[in-house]
């Protein structure tokens, strides 16, 4: 059976049905996220399982895998993220149109995991903005789900100009983030 | 016809270099030979081309760091094995940490093109004649040599670990 979302507060009448841009576009934005996996290693694994029927992201409006970043909304981290591969990282992030996401899935994306070592950055968060953390090593697909559903929350409810913002702007700065 | 074996070419190599055998033994059942830096190539090259011992394939070039021994502190041994006798042995080469340089065994096995550099990657050891020796596996802003144990093995710029969680 396919659930309809519902539509946003607002008011309704006969022919007309009145509410904000920013709820509908919010709205548009959390049920079609197109996901950049960038997967590394076991956490990866688990994200096949999730894209795969039995979980299916695609229940979520995320079907549609993006391995172009400039196509993608959201970048998902899975696994182990050595230093060597950070400005890769970075560039990727860099080449994602606005507005963009970001899930740092595992133990090793978030924080390093057990790689407490010269090679491995300690979370992906020392070179990128990161919007949610999946605990876990690795973390189940349910798990998976959960932080894109936290995704779809934070797009669901971000205020259209956030992102012209001078705090945003300077968040961005921070990371030594060009911003547009 | 004399067989190929740990006894046999330990005999073969006092004979044919004499004092440049330095040290040997064997452990798990394998040859293992200490000759100085400066002939590694030499010996190395006549072991390769021997008739009999025919030590066709490098299997590994590796070093260890002995920070306690002076003027010894780096040793960068070499894995042969020789197919058609399916006879492996190790070469050890013993240099100072102050200046640790040895000749390059790429004009020998190819195969050593890949592996000096990862050893020099991680131990900082100068493969004269190398055609390439720049880091391999590190990210090229490192600017130490990580497995040298003056380093710490962990991620020194985390602050979030307190030492009597882990032990230490």
């Amino acid at each position: 059976m396919v659930k309809m979302v519902d539509a946003p507060q607002g008011i309704e009448g006969q022919g007309f049905f009145a509410t904000s841009l920013g709820k509908v576009i919010g709205m548009a934005r959390a049920n079609s996220l197109w996901p950049l996996p960038f997967a590394t290693s076991c956490c990866g694994i688990e994200f096949m399982a999730t894209m795969g029927s039995n979980y299916d992201l695609a229940r979520f409006g995320s079907e549609r895998l993006s391995f172009s970043p400039r196509q993608a909304d959201l970048l998902m981290v899975m696994g182990t993220i050595a230093k060597k591969m950070g400005p890769v990282l970075k560039q990727v992030y860099d080449q994602m149109a606005e507005p963009k996401w970001v899930i740092a899935v595992g133990a090793c994306a978030s924080s390093g995991g057990i790689f407490d070592t010269y090679s491995v950055l300690q979370g992906i968060d020392r070179i990128i903005p990161v919007d949610v953390y999946v605990p876990g090593c690795p973390p189940r697909p349910e798990q998976i789900i959960e932080g894109v559903m936290k995704i779809q929350d934070l797009a669901r409810n971000e205020s259209l100009r956030r992102r012209n913002s001078d705090e945003y702007k300077k968040m961005l700065e921070s990371y030594n983030i060009e911003t547009q | 016809m004399t067989a190929v074996n740990n006894e046999s070419v330990l005999q073969m190599l006092k004979e044919e270099f004499t004092e440049a055998v330095m040290q040997s033994d064997t452990q798990y059942g394998m040859l293992s030979v200490e000759i100085p830096a400066d002939r590694n190539t030499e010996i190395v090259g006549w072991l390769k081309s021997h008739s009999l011992i025919n030590m066709g394939f490098l299997t590994d070039v590796c070093a260890v760091h002995y920070p306690e021994q002076k003027g010894r502190a780096l040793v960068v041994v070499y894995h042969l094995h020789s197919w058609t006798k399916n006879f492996r042995m190790r070469i050890k080469c013993f240099l100072p940490a102050e200046k640790p340089e040895i000749a390059t065994m790429t004009g020998l096995y190819n195969s050593a093109n890949w592996m000096e550099r990862e050893t020099f990657d991680f131990y900082g050891v100068q493969f004269i004649g190398h055609p390439n020796l720049k880091r391999i596996l590190n990210m090229d802003e490192m600017d130490y040599h990580p497995l040298l144990k003056q380093y710490a093995l962990e991620d020194e710029t985390r602050d979030d670990k307190v030492d009597s969680f882990f032990g230490r």
